[in-house]
């Protein structure tokens, strides 16, 4: 069954809470992963690889350079889960 | 030469060892003999010929919150526990610039590592053939090269002078100390954070090492079998974590009042170049780097009163180091006083330099050499003033100086000095 938006944003802060320490509650859809959520290029990795096993969707490497916010994430994540 | 030649000090330092997670509680454990070395309890070790190990007394993870530690190798996670105790200790309050007493454009870190990142290397090739490349930690690479503990002591501090890893396995964190004192002596940096670390107790290296004869196999008697000079000893205890000591011109440590543990008196480097292991038997090239240091210092061999010798418990390489101390100071050596501190720490590899300068420097600022345990029988052809068991007033009065010598596989001999003022 597909996850919804509130699902999925839950998800990404809880990720985003294991990768880079930042409190779950912090993570908004508003919220920028490099300059609000301290997730470099690296550590980005690390989320998508996690969102992709989380929410069984495909996040190719030249989508990611995209995926700004917290809002991006969850939009494409929406948009592409199977 | 008209390049500077300026004299270097230590004004802080800094560890994480098998007995304690700090400089103090690592001395006072060396001062009261105790052994770090205890029976590995890992699944992996049930299977392995060695099953015993000098595991650090304090676990990193307790330390470094875990976004960042996940993003560190196990060597680099000592390396900054034991450089942000070495800054803490010599008087800076936040990163170089933020500090205003220290320019970062003339400060540097030269952190070394024998081995680099071997357990990132090893978790992740089981990550990538269980789960796939796909999981294959994208912090891989600057986790697992040599350089990292380096690298990220460096971006603690902001060191701009430049960030350095000398690599000679075993002599590793000596060279990087040796480094950061000829930067300074040459006018490169005014203050250096230098040392070395290692994490290497995995199945792989115990099992390289054990098939190597390297190390001691003395299952049931864990805390007895790292015993230099003892006439039983049967190779190395694999240790691990990192010392790091804040080298800084004697003229900077001054002009912001800074306290000064020793005097960084110098370094004095040979290679064997006899065989990619063994050392050479007869002491040479280790007598070579002594006399290279007697050589380029101003050191007097009577100031030397304390050693704290390589000796890791090899009947070979216990021998030759000592023989090359009777070929340069021949009956001076009578007042030099041995410790082999690796007794009670094992063998931290690439981090003995760093943790055994840690040692040295201060056997000099408290005047007491720390003992060497597990002697039961000296070997006849030991022939120094090893301290045996309890640790010894060192003259009380008068300049002193201490030498930590440091060799490694592939040759390297690096020896340094330091006195007092």
């Amino acid at each position: 069954m597909a996850a919804t938006q509130e699902e999925i944003v839950a998800g990404l802060a809880e990720i985003v809470n294991e990768i880079a320490g930042i409190p779950v509650e912090d993570v908004q859809l508003d919220k920028s992963f490099t300059d609000d959520l301290d997730v470099d290029s690296l550590s980005m990795v690390e989320v998508v690889v996690a969102a992709e096993e989380r929410f069984d969707v495909k996040i190719p490497d030249d989508d990611v350079k995209n995926l700004k916010t917290v809002g991006d994430a969850t939009s494409y994540i929406l948009k592409h889960q199977s | 030469m008209n390049a500077p030649h300026r004299t270097v000090v230590v004004t802080g330092i800094g560890a994480t060892t098998p007995l304690g997670g700090d400089s103090a509680s690592t001395w006072e454990a060396l001062l009261a003999g105790k052994s770090g070395v205890g029976h590995l309890e890992q699944d992996w070790a049930a299977e392995l010929p060695v099953q015993i190990a000098a595991q650090i007394a304090v676990e990193p993870g307790e330390i470094i919150p875990r976004p960042q530690a996940r993003k560190l190798d196990r060597s680099a996670q000592f390396a900054l526990i034991a450089a942000r105790e070495a800054w803490a200790d010599a008087g800076f309050t936040a990163k170089a610039g933020e500090d205003s007493a220290v320019n970062p454009d003339r400060l540097g870190a030269v952190i070394a590592s024998g081995i680099g990142g071997v357990t990132t290397l090893l978790d992740q090739y089981d990550v990538l053939r269980e789960k796939g490349a796909r999981r294959v930690s994208p912090h891989t690479v600057p986790m697992l090269m040599p350089n990292s503990p380096s690298a990220n002591v460096g971006l603690e501090v902001n060191a701009r002078a430049g960030v350095h890893t000398p690599v000679s396995a075993c002599a590793s964190g000596a060279e990087a100390i040796g480094y950061a004192i000829e930067m300074i002596r040459t006018g490169r940096a005014d203050v250096v954070v230098a040392g070395g670390t290692e994490a290497a107790i995995h199945a792989l290296p115990i099992a390289a090492f054990g098939n190597m004869m390297a190390m001691s196999k003395d299952n049931e008697n864990p805390q007895g079998a790292s015993r230099p000079y003892d006439v039983t000893r049967n190779g190395f205890v694999l240790g691990e974590g990192a010392g790091v000591i804040v080298l800084e011109s004697a003229e900077h440590a001054a002009k912001r009042g800074a306290t000064v543990y020793a005097e960084a008196v110098g370094q004095g480097v040979s290679a064997d170049s006899h065989h990619i292991t063994q050392p050479e038997p007869s002491g040479n090239g280790i007598a070579h780097a002594l006399q290279n240091l007697m050589d380029s210092t101003d050191l007097d061999a009577p100031e030397i009163v304390s050693i704290n010798a390589h000796a890791t418990s090899t009947p070979q390489g216990d021998v030759a180091e000592i023989k090359a101390l009777r070929k340069v100071f021949g009956a001076e050596a009578d007042h030099m006083a041995i410790s082999a501190t690796k007794s009670m720490t094992g063998h931290l590899l690439g981090g003995a330099g760093g943790v055994e300068s840690v040692a040295s420097v201060l056997a000099i600022h408290k005047r007491v050499a720390p003992p060497t345990i597990n002697i039961t029988e000296l070997d006849p052809e030991v022939d120094a003033d090893v301290v045996r068991d309890d640790a010894r007033p060192l003259p009380a009065e008068g300049r002193i100086a201490a030498l930590n010598n440091s060799f490694g596989f592939g040759g390297h001999n690096v020896v340094l000095a330091f006195r007092s003022l």
